[in-house]
């Protein structure tokens, strides 16, 4: 449980973040809270001679919460993205989902970004950041660029960020009054990824439907959330039972979590309609 | 106030004695922070030590090649068994009486085996070095199950090649390591054939670990100039560790001083030696530096000593009545690579033979095969005495199959069969004369606790509720009525290498009435300080705020068998008591002469010797202790000390009822423990306060092994649960609220009538919980499922009954 050796940089910018990434190149990591990176570097699963921590980057900080949207910054805790009163009133449901994230200790330290950018298929933000419709500002050496959740994630750990961009800030939509939202979350214990997890929006005629750790990357489904936006529960199930892949793991074999995931998604959505119109 | 002026029991409670729930005076230290384990040990010039480990659980190795972690600046050494075969330490003795690798030779059996030991001056070039360590593994065939072992061609242990004879009797195969019978085999047989009704079923106890918050560790420190090893380790059985590094190292006894600092945790996994006491000690010796050696968590679960994994096939036999005539039990014991199990010598299956339970049954039947398989050694009593808990799963889940075959409430099938007060001291079919019991009024008391009429009518109301399709939630009511057997034991059939399993208390009695007591034993998080002192208090008469408790230190405490199979309280508690009466019959005659009368005319009152009859004359023990120091008394030598070795006549058999209410979510396989009653008899309790917390820590992790704890494996032998993330250990968050409630039935042929109780939380916890579970899908025609409940398998229970359309 000790990792290998690596140099420790603390940028106070994003300029010289990206800077230290590119002299590096493939040898430099950054890191937000870490609770994902460490663990791997001490199972030595992942050894970089350079780790880049954003923790002093003050441009990455802060909520933002516009009439029309809601902007985080990547290093915005999970703590404070539950205690945020005007972002569980614009989007309830990210307090909702947050609250089922890891346990305290962890959400006063692990961050929104890290938990988006890293591509594990096991955290809950992704997933819910498509369901949001968000946005993520990527930053490089040629600049910002953004790409849309729902175009971000490749393969497990694969992402569309380049290895010199830091993602910086994460831009939301807020939903229109009388959108109900809702997460659902089956895990083993807490701080558990989650068995099966689905977050849900719907109302106005309008509906998302995401899903986690169903599949090598979170899963938003089109045609799912175009069923339940026509009023068809069964057929949005459906539709998102055909677009999952689980794998058996320790919390069991695909059967299980097929079912498992159906009756998250059902119970999310029952929530959900519950709290529209 | 003075002793004049105080009243009987104001002068009682002073003492905070038996009893008394004295807060813990270890927690003062715990909970600042100041603990002193052994990780903590800062020692001048202190290298570091890091194993190498099997990715595979059943190779040959090839070679080692160590060229690459040697090239590291700060590496001192890197040991192999080639480098220890010289000094006869490349193998070790197991408890069991195997022998174990203590680095690779030749080949390795289980993933995570140790191969090769990195010596380097702090533990990150440890670290480094260690992955350097290149190592050349030609794969063998792996077995993981049991049953397949014993017919399998492939030899695991070659070193025991042609050996038909084992430690404890013939061996029927090469995978085969022992046969253990109890009872009467025909005779239970004949009964099998001629009862009215047989059930038989499986049980599968599934294999788990102890995984204690701290992991093993140790710090070996040779003194070259004085020829004096000292070792600080995180040992539950100091004494006896130093006995074994005696024997294996050939370090004479006496240069051995062995030290358990605070232990964080214990649960069994800490009593067995490890192959990083052995390499620690061997580079120390070599280098003439201290080296420490603390496993992580992945090594702890992978590597050091696991629990259960018992293959449970029972029958038992009963009237059409319900009255049980017979039960036999052929168990099948997964070992892993080597005989490793804690058992005393003369039980390779512990007291599984306990397994006729709480009942009176007149005919039995107990086998026990083990075998070898490539899974990682060990077969330790984890939070309980020998294989207890495996046996009161068993006969828990047998009453229920019964219960089922009969169609008969399990609680009245219970009540029914158990053994009757009168009939104690029992003599029971396997071999064991239990000491007391009143198991009706417990059980009577337990069902009336929690409304058991009315939460079966819930129950019932539930039922059709769920046939109507009005609820997805079903409900099940877990019962359990278990008897432990602790306090191992008398030294006419326990030893463990050899070395009989008393134990002993040595009392120093200060000049200004204070004391300091030593024990042979080690608190891993029991309250020893506390509770022990209490035990002085109230027999001698001083406040046990005025008693320092020592223990774990070889070279002060006296010798004893160490702490656990909950035999703390039975046997060094009951060496406390005894060389407390030394020195109160000490006092006695000191008090006597004080008093100028004979030392038949003074008598014996609370914290005092008053003359009988006049009791304003007396002498108080404090001042009966100065005198022992500052008078020339005649007959008598100057101190006030005394020591005991307590050998026990006889185990005790602690028992309890147990009661889970658990919802149960057929959809998800999710459960919900709604209430959870533990009504304990522990025999006298010493400390109600840490009763209690005992029996919550315990239930806690019945919880945590019945719904989702366990080792797996998969077909190549890789271990599957190597992290928190998989291994199941509750946060305050998965813990239900306990209700604990207790009778009290003292143990006969105690001196202070305890009997034990750390264990038995675990050991009726676990079918309390299991049973729950079974309960709830009985009436859709569940018999028997295997454990651990987690959701998939609770999931896969509904799935097979037809409860998801």
């Amino acid at each position: 449980m000790i990792p290998a050796g690596f140099e420790y940089h603390r940028p106070g910018d994003i300029a010289s973040a990206i800077g230290i990434l590119q002299e590096h190149g493939d040898e430099a990591r950054v890191i937000a809270g870490g609770h994902s990176l460490i663990p791997m570097m001490k199972l030595r699963m992942a050894e970089m001679g350079h780790l880049v921590d954003l923790q002093a980057i003050e441009e990455l900080k802060g909520i933002e919460v516009g009439s029309d949207t809601v902007t985080l910054g990547a290093m915005v805790t999970q703590q404070e993205l539950i205690t945020h009163d005007g972002l569980a009133s614009a989007i309830p449901l990210i307090r909702e989902a947050a609250l089922q994230i890891a346990d305290p200790q962890v959400r006063y330290v692990g961050t929104v970004g890290g938990n988006v950018a890293n591509g594990d298929p096991g955290n809950d933000m992704p997933g819910l950041m498509q369901c949001l419709n968000a946005t993520f500002e990527l930053s490089g050496p040629d600049g910002r660029r953004s790409v849309a959740a729902r175009e971000f994630y490749e393969a497990a750990y694969f992402t569309a960020r380049d290895d010199e961009e830091i993602l910086t800030r994460i831009s939301i939509p807020v939903p229109g009054a009388g959108v109900g939202q809702a997460y659902e979350k089956q895990k083993r214990k807490i701080g558990d990824y989650a068995t099966a997890a689905a977050a849900v929006m719907v109302g106005n005629g309008h509906a998302s439907v995401a899903m986690t750790n169903l599949a090598d990357t979170p899963v938003w489904s089109d045609s799912a959330s175009n069923a339940l936006a026509d009023g068809d529960v069964s057929g949005c199930v459906a539709a998102m039972l055909e677009a999952i892949d689980p794998v058996a793991d320790n919390r069991g074999p695909v059967e299980f979590k097929k079912h498992v995931a159906a009756v998250m998604l059902r119970r999310a959505i029952e929530r959900a309609q519950s709290r529209a119109g | 106030m003075n002793d004049q002026t105080l009243t009987p029991e104001e002068r009682v409670a002073n003492l905070k004695g038996m009893g008394s729930s004295r807060k813990r005076v270890e927690d003062v230290r715990f909970t600042q922070g100041k603990g002193n384990y052994v990780d903590d040990i800062k020692m001048d010039g202190m290298l570091f030590g890091a194993f190498v480990r099997s990715p595979y659980a059943h190779a040959r190795v090839v070679s080692v090649n160590k060229e690459a972690a040697m090239a590291i600046p700060g590496v001192v050494a890197v040991l192999t068994a080639e480098d220890l075969a010289p000094l006869g330490l490349h193998w070790m003795p197991t408890l069991a009486g195997d022998k174990q690798m203590v680095l690779a030779d030749g080949k390795v059996l289980f993933q995570g085996q140790e191969v090769a030991y990195v010596v380097a001056e702090n533990r990150y070039v440890a670290a480094d070095a260690a992955e350097l360590v290149e190592v050349d593994y030609e794969e063998l065939p792996v077995l993981t199950d049991p049953f397949e072992a014993l017919k399998s061609d492939v030899v695991l242990r070659e070193d025991l090649a042609g050996q038909t004879e084992g430690a404890h009797g013939p061996r029927k195969h090469h995978n085969h390591i022992f046969t253990w019978e109890q009872g009467d085999k025909d005779a239970t047989e004949a009964v099998l054939g001629e009862a009215d009704v047989v059930a038989e079923e499986m049980v599968y106890y599934h294999r788990t670990h102890p995984c204690p918050l701290e992991t093993c560790g140790c710090v070996a420190s040779m003194d070259k100039v004085t020829g004096k090893l000292t070792l600080y380790g995180t040992f539950q059985a100091p004494h006896a560790i130093r006995t074994v590094v005696s024997l294996i190292s050939g370090l004479a006894e006496h240069n051995i001083r062995v030290i358990s600092p605070d232990i964080g945790g214990g649960f069994g996994n800490k009593v067995g030696a490890y192959a990083g006491y052995v390499c620690s000690v061997v580079a120390s010796i070599v280098t003439g530096q201290p080296v420490k050696w603390v496993e992580n968590r992945m090594e702890n679960l992978m590597s050091t000593a696991f629990a259960r994994d018992y293959w449970m096939q029972g029958k038992i036999a009963a009237t059409k009545d319900g009255k049980i005539t017979g039960l036999w039990c052929h168990t099948t014991a997964d070992h892993g690579g080597f005989d490793a199990c804690a058992d005393p010598t003369k039980f390779p299956a512990g007291f599984m033979n306990i397994c006729t339970g709480s009942y009176d049954i007149p005919t039995a039947y107990l086998a026990v095969d083990g075998v070898y398989t490539n899974k990682a050694p060990g077969g330790v009593a984890y939070r309980c005495s020998f294989r207890v808990t495996e046996a009161a799963y068993f006969i828990e889940r047998m009453i229920e199959v019964l219960a089922i075959k009969l169609n008969m409430d399990a609680a009245e099938l219970r009540r029914i069969n158990f053994i009757r007060k009168d009939q104690f001291p029992y003599q029971s079919a396997l071999g064991w004369e239990y000491d007391s019991g009143d198991y009706h009024t417990a059980w009577d008391k337990a069902l009336k606790a929690v409304d058991y009429e009315g939460l079966r009518a819930e129950q019932a109301q539930r039922i059709e509720d769920f046939k109507a399709g009005k609820t997805r939630k079903l409900l099940g009511i877990g019962l359990t009525h278990f008897t432990e057997i602790v306090g191992a034991g008398p030294v006419k059939n326990c030893d463990i290498l050899g070395l009989g399993m008393f134990d002993s208390c040595e009392i120093r009695i200060h000049p200004t009435g204070s004391a300091i007591a030593r024990l042979g034993t080690i608190s891993q998080g029991q309250g020893h300080a506390t509770t022990f002192a209490q035990i002085i208090a109230s027999e001698i008469g001083l406040p046990a705020d005025d008693i320092t408790l020592e223990e774990g230190d070889t070279d002060t405490a006296p010798y004893g068998l160490g702490t656990y199979g909950s035999r703390s309280t039975p046997v060094a508690g009951a060496a406390t008591a005894m060389a407390a009466r030394k020195i109160r019959a000490k006092a006695q005659m000191i008090a006597a002469y004080l008093l100028e009368v004979h030392d038949n005319d003074v008598e014996w009152d609370v914290d005092r010797f008053s003359v009988k009859g006049a009791p304003e004359r007396f002498k108080t023990m404090k001042e009966i202790a100065f005198a022992a120091y500052n008078q020339a008394i005649p007959g008598l030598e100057p101190g006030l000390e005394a020591v005991s070795y307590y050998d026990p006549p006889n185990m005790t058999y602690p028992f309890g009822a147990y009661i889970c209410v658990m919802e149960i979510d057929v959809d998800t396989g999710e459960w919900d423990v709604r209430q959870f009653y533990a009504l304990d008899d522990c025999g006298t309790r010493i400390n109600p306060m840490i009763i209690e917390g005992q029996v919550h820590g315990g239930v806690t992790e019945a919880l945590a092994i019945a719904m989702g704890q366990e080792i797996a494996y998969d077909e190549m032998g890789n271990m599957k649960t190597a992290t928190l993330m998989d291994f199941f250990l509750p946060t305050a968050w998965e813990t239900p609220n306990y209700t604990t409630d207790h009778t009290v039935t003292p143990s006969p042929h105690h001196p202070i009538g305890a009997k034990g109780v750390g264990e038995s939380p675990n050991v009726g916890g676990v079918p309390a919980f299991s049973n729950a579970v079974h309960d709830a899908f009985r009436p859709f025609g569940l018999v028997q499922s295997h454990m651990p409940h987690d959701h998939w398998r609770i999931w896969k229970i509904a799935n097979g009954l037809g409860m998801h359309g």
